[in-house]
């Protein structure tokens, strides 16, 4: 894509990133900023892509753990999240399920 | 698979992200917005594979996923709550590090390009690795594997200054005339400064730095996705970059501290001479037994659970304390401090796990005129968010921060486990008040002998 175009993603992205939680209760803080943390695993991508296009071996070793790293970031992310977040039952059934879980 | 697919499939890929952190805004929607994230990443990655990228080494890659995978969701999974925000901190910190190595293969792979590719690598390289070495010394921290106190390293200041302008002439230089040898020093320089930036912020302060250092990587990421034209890795990352600097603001806003005296704070050294001296003066101490008619007699009690309840894992004979005086017609309620825990939010889900039901748990603003006409507040484990030094006193590091007016109320119980301070390593006044009592040791430990007692009281 031309550098114009990804520059006019890029500005884009960054009015929609602060418009999505602009209001967000402090109860989420955590788990919002967690989530955030996940979704930044997606390097994992670049990770494939550099790696998938190397030769050499130091390039494919630093490739290979770019990708280590990466995938520790995106899974890891999005299940610490989901933990918290199991927390957050709908009121009503709050207290049962947890307590069966438990 | 043509190329239009992959484009309409990453499309959707990014879309999800959005609804993700949207999602993740409100309590309703938070767990699916999480899922709509995963399922965006899985989507991305899996289309990635049927791209006809160039695959070399492809059993390498899919080990190291599977590998990588494994480690992170093991991990997550296994980890105690309570040490839930050090877990958060090492993933971003390996995000980070993760971004810094791609743009340090594609350089040595691709060659350098043109200037703005260059100082897309550039940027990758200098911010992931500064989110690398920072996030590790935050989890260090957290951990308490190391001092939760400022660090003030002698000639600190004059230090990390010139490695700031050192990192920044080196970056100006490798664009304007890149060299390999250059781009190594540039991250170790950036892995320096990463330390000697999270260094001196102090305990509590530390989850608005993990906080910014999440944007950090997002930006990073971002700029790596320059660098490799790869638009799903801009749009992720800039939508992390910008959410993360508004939920840092936002974070620090509800610590009651300004951004810059969080990481400057320590800087200007406000924070010496703020350890209390007089450890030794008198307190008064109480038994199980004493703790335990107080609260049986009292008509409204409000309970203050804060970090050290969890360490103990006393949730559930918190709850049960609770429940039982409920039986006995005791007005109970639970304050929570927007950081109580160690990152806002960390209490109310470490509460949640415990089952104490939702409505119980009262926000700092709606229980505060409350503690005035409360007889007794029962604080377990916390310290920090009930200090009143943050109203009086301004050498106190955590000045500003809005707590928790315990003092307000006729009578105070701490259940501790010694005269040892706070996270911010600071003096509480409450626990010489005269109206206060302490009852010593481990927090369960303390709240099973007091159920015991309430039960035959």
């Amino acid at each position: 894509m031309e550098g114009i175009a990804l520059l006019t993603v890029f500005i884009l992205s960054i009015f929609v990133g602060f418009e999505v939680v602009s209001k967000v209760s402090t109860v989420l803080h955590t788990p919002l900023m967690s989530g955030a943390n996940a979704i930044h695993g997606i390097v994992l991508l670049g990770g494939i892509i550099v790696t998938g296009a190397a030769t050499g071996p130091l390039e494919v070793a630093l490739g290979i753990v770019a990708i280590l790293l990466g995938a520790i970031n995106l899974v890891g992310g999005f299940v610490v999240t989901d933990r918290m977040l199991e927390m957050f039952k709908p009121k009503k059934a709050a207290g049962d399920k947890a307590g069966g879980a438990a | 698979m043509s190329q239009t697919w992959v484009q309409v499939a990453n499309l959707v890929a990014a879309v999800l992200f959005i609804f993700a952190l949207k999602g993740l805004s409100s309590p309703r929607s938070a767990r699916n917005g999480n899922l709509l994230g995963a399922a965006g990443a899985l989507l991305a990655t899996v289309i990635l594979f049927v791209s006809g990228i160039p695959l070399n080494n492809l059993a390498l890659i899919i080990a190291a996923i599977v590998v990588g995978s494994a480690v992170g969701a093991v991990s997550a999974r296994k980890v105690k709550m309570t040490q839930m925000p050090q877990l958060v901190a090492l993933f971003n910190g390996v995000g980070g590090g993760a971004a810094a190595l791609i743009s340090v293969v594609e350089y040595i792979e691709v060659g350098s390009g043109d200037r703005i590719s260059l100082a897309a690598t550039v940027f990758t390289v200098v911010v992931g690795s500064i989110s690398f070495s920072g996030s590790i010394i935050t989890f260090l921290k957290l951990q308490e594997l190391m001092t939760t106190r400022p660090v003030i390293l002698p000639l600190g200041k004059v230090v990390t200054i010139l490695v700031a302008a050192a990192t920044v002439v080196g970056a100006i230089w490798l664009v304007v005339s890149p060299q390999a040898w250059l781009l190594i020093a540039l991250l170790v320089l950036s892995l320096v400064f990463g330390v000697l930036f999270v260094l001196p912020v102090g305990g509590a302060d530390v989850p608005i730095v993990i906080s910014l250092l999440n944007a950090f990587t997002g930006l990073s990421v971002a700029a790596g996705g320059y660098v490799l034209q790869n638009v799903l890795l801009i749009i992720a990352g800039t939508l992390v970059g910008a959410s993360g600097t508004l939920l840092t603001r936002e974070m620090a806003k509800a610590m009651g501290r300004p951004l810059t005296s969080t990481l400057f704070g320590a800087f200007a050294g406000s924070t010496a001479g703020s350890t209390g001296t007089g450890s030794d003066r008198p307190v008064r101490s109480g038994s199980p037994n004493d703790v335990a008619i107080m609260l049986g007699f009292a008509s409204k009690v409000i309970l203050v659970p804060g970090y050290g309840l969890a360490v103990a894992q006393a949730q559930s004979t918190l709850r049960e304390l609770a429940d039982l005086l409920a039986e006995k017609g005791v007005d109970v309620d639970y304050a929570i401090h927007p950081v109580a825990g160690r990152m806002p939010g960390h209490m109310n889900v470490l509460l949640a796990e415990a089952s104490v039901p939702y409505e119980q748990l009262k926000e700092m603003d709606e229980i505060n005129p409350e503690f005035s006409s409360t007889d007794v507040v029962l604080v377990v484990g916390a310290n920090d968010v009930v200090n009143p030094a943050a109203r009086t006193d301004k050498s106190a590091p955590i000045y500003g921060m809005p707590i928790l007016d315990v003092d307000q109320a006729a009578q105070v119980v701490f259940l501790k486990r010694s005269m040892r301070p706070g996270f911010a390593g600071i003096e509480n006044e409450i626990l010489y008040d005269p109206k206060t009592t302490l009852l010593f040791g481990d927090a369960k430990d303390s709240l099973t002998k007091v159920v015991a007692a309430l039960k035959t009281v």
